[in-house]
């Protein structure tokens, strides 16, 4: 049933290396002020021989074998498949440590902060969970942590604000703007423009200046090299028809993409449709927004006709960001991968049927890919295909919201 | 190349010079502002065009900006509003990369050049990224300010310095906008670093708020630009009026 859950974790090989500053086609960069280039220059070269060294590989697999639990497993899903119609197929990183894909790029960033030198990291966290992971990172290698996160967010993720500060780390609410993720980011960038000399920041999604989005693609490959191997093992040799991932800032798809690039499966990102599209009130960047420059990076964001960013919204804090990484803008515009969208109903639709099919209680962002797939089965994904769905993150933090929702009670 | 021109011209005849930074848009009175600092000495005048997300902002210029765009202030309304500006001093735009390259480089330049501003300044556009808009402002007449940082190495600064139009802004602390209680250590070193480099006009910007700070700030360098310290009058209430008579207390203190 291919790799075994404990067993060690390899990380070889390496993916494309974006060109120049960091370009994915057209997009991508290093759009920053000035106080910030030679950081970035610093980060990409420490990253460049970190990653080609066995000394940080080794170290990194020991890591996310040890401290992280990987391989996380593929689960067949037996009785969804029998309700959908499509054989579908589960990356489980709501099993690694923290619960979410976001521990496997935070142990590699904390990593590379130590070999630079510097004693401090700060992070930007929609849901929470890239925030519990550097947190939980920074308590690992004893650095300090400051985590900056919407005030919004804060009030929907008080689960895990509390959990971020029993690691030891400070949050900050974010007051400014929206209140959300995007806010977040801003705060924490102009945070690092004052703190850059000893501070890293640790960005949580492949969004941000080169080499960020290159950097965390590569630490999140791992979910998709071992979910190919594993899939081929339960496929008897074969890859999936199609593989599905939510995307917000994209980094558990790239992550999953990257190892099905070169195969012949569709690769589907699903983007949050909030209150549906024509509303207004939505995260799909890809499908809604225009080429535009935020946060370091040339992509797709959603922009007002006077190019001023506009508030993202969904049911997931996750997923609530006005861009996307610009290798999915890439992507999206070679035609490689597909992006849709699935609305807030349709991802608590896929909070349920998972549950009580399952008995895997998802987070509200890969439950849009769950959502979408329960819409399109036997539609856009034939009846008879075989599906990998990355479950990017468990629902524990969710449930409260979730409950609300539904009209039901906690307790 | 008026605004290099014009402040050349005023550093070689002894001055220090004193660059203002007022936020278009903010209040219906802002271009009695842009005329008041300039009638109390300001050298040139820096025009915000304010963007959803500064990031190279502390919270005074962040709240000038929301309001600002609260008020309806648009990229083009500023242009527009800029246009009817006849006064005795350069202007140039300060705004982030995403306005520019949403409008377009050719067109946001050959708007700047209608509106008969001179200059260009985008924090997040670095060195690296300039050639698009670089070359399209050069084109158009538009001179275009690159930042220098505290952490800028020497061979960097070297070509900062070389392609930097106008002036070369050099950032006085590493931080974002805002007052600071005093002068940052990094300032003197980082205004002596830029005169031993070239002799493009070099101003030094980020956290200088009082008549002291500019004359120590202006003796490193060749001049001084002052942002958060007149927006928080405005914000305060002060209008065109109280505007102009800081700014006149603060050319006062550089030609003492």
């Amino acid at each position: 049933m291919g790799i075994a859950r404990g067993a060690p974790v390899r990380l070889e090989g390496s993916g494309p290396v974006p060109t120049g500053l960091g370009r994915f086609g057209e997009f991508g960069g290093r759009f920053v002020p000035e106080s910030l280039v030679p950081a970035l220059e610093q980060l990409e070269e420490a990253f460049r021989v970190a990653w080609a060294s066995t000394e940080f590989r080794d170290e990194l697999a020991h890591l996310l074998t040890n401290y992280a639990g990987r391989p996380t497993p593929v689960t067949e899903c037996r009785r969804l498949s029998e309700r959908l119609g499509v054989r579908v197929l589960l990356k489980r990183e709501d099993l690694t440590h923290t619960g979410s894909h976001k521990i496997n790029n935070v142990l590699g960033q904390a990593l590379l902060t130590q070999r630079m030198g510097k004693h401090r990291l700060i992070a930007e966290t929609g849901a929470g969970q890239h925030g519990v992971a550097t947190a939980t990172a920074a308590a690992l290698f004893g650095l300090d942590c400051t985590v900056f996160m919407g005030a919004v967010d804060v009030e929907r993720q008080a689960l895990n604000v509390w959990r971020m500060r029993l690691l030891g780390a400070e949050v900050v609410p974010v007051e400014s703007g929206s209140a959300t993720l995007k806010d977040a980011i801003n705060d924490a960038l102009r945070d690092w423009v004052g703190t850059v000399e000893d501070t890293h920041y640790c960005i949580g999604s492949v969004v941000g200046p080169h080499p960020y989005p290159w950097m965390v693609r590569e630490f999140q490959r791992i979910v998709g090299d071992e979910a190919r191997e594993q899939c081929r093992t339960i496929l008897g040799g074969h890859d999936p028809d199609v593989v599905v991932a939510c995307v917000g800032g994209g980094s558990n798809a790239i992550g999953t993409f990257a190892g099905f690039l070169d195969t012949s499966a569709r690769l589907i990102g699903i983007e949050a449709a909030g209150l549906g599209l024509e509303s207004g009130q939505h995260g799909a960047s890809i499908t809604r927004g225009v080429p535009g420059v935020l946060h370091g990076a040339r992509s797709l964001f959603l922009q007002s006709e006077e190019g001023q960013i506009l508030e993202a919204h969904s049911i997931s804090a996750g997923l609530d960001y006005p861009g996307v990484g610009p290798e999915h803008a890439a992507l999206a515009s070679e035609g490689r991968a597909e992006y849709h969208s699935a609305t807030d109903d349709e991802a608590l639709g896929g909070f349920q049927v998972l549950s009580a099919t399952e008995g895997i209680v998802p987070a509200l962002e890969p439950a849009h890919a769950i959502g979408w797939l329960a819409r399109e089965a036997g539609h856009e994904v034939p009846s008879g295909s075989t599906v990998l769905v990355t479950l990017s993150g468990r629902g524990d933090k969710d449930a409260a919201q979730v409950a609300e929702r539904l009209g039901t009670e906690l307790g | 190349m008026r605004l290099e021109a014009h402040l050349r011209a005023r550093r070689d005849a002894g001055a220090k010079l004193l660059v203002p930074y007022v936020t278009g848009g903010l209040g219906p009175d802002w271009l009695d502002v842009v005329r008041a600092v300039v009638d109390a000495g300001a050298d040139a005048v820096e025009i915000g065009i304010p963007f959803s997300d500064p990031v190279m902002d502390g919270p005074t210029i962040q709240e000038a900006s929301q309001r600002a765009l609260d008020a309806g202030a648009t990229p083009a309304t500023i242009v527009a509003e800029a246009a009817k500006l006849d006064v005795d001093a350069p202007l140039a735009v300060m705004t982030y990369y995403n306005p520019v390259h949403h409008t377009g480089h050719e067109r946001f330049a050959a708007s700047l050049a209608d509106a008969g501003i001179d200059g260009a300044i985008v924090p997040d556009l670095p060195l690296d990224e300039l050639d698009g808009w670089g070359d399209a402002a050069d084109a158009a007449g538009i001179e275009t300010v690159l930042l220098a940082a505290p952490t800028t190495p020497d061979d960097r600064l070297a070509r900062i310095c070389e392609r930097s139009r106008g002036f070369v802004y050099g950032v006085s602390l590493l931080g974002v906008t805002g007052e600071r209680d005093s002068l940052a250590v990094n300032a003197t070193d980082m205004g002596r670093r830029l005169k031993a480099m070239t002799d493009r006009p070099s101003l030094l910007g980020i956290g200088i708020s009082t008549g002291p700070q500019a004359v120590e700030g202006a003796a490193a360098a060749d001049g001084v630009i002052v942002g958060s310290a007149l927006i928080k009058r405005l914000l305060d209430g002060d209008g065109p009026e109280g505007a102009g008579a800081f700014i006149g207390e603060l050319r006062k203190a550089l030609d003492e």
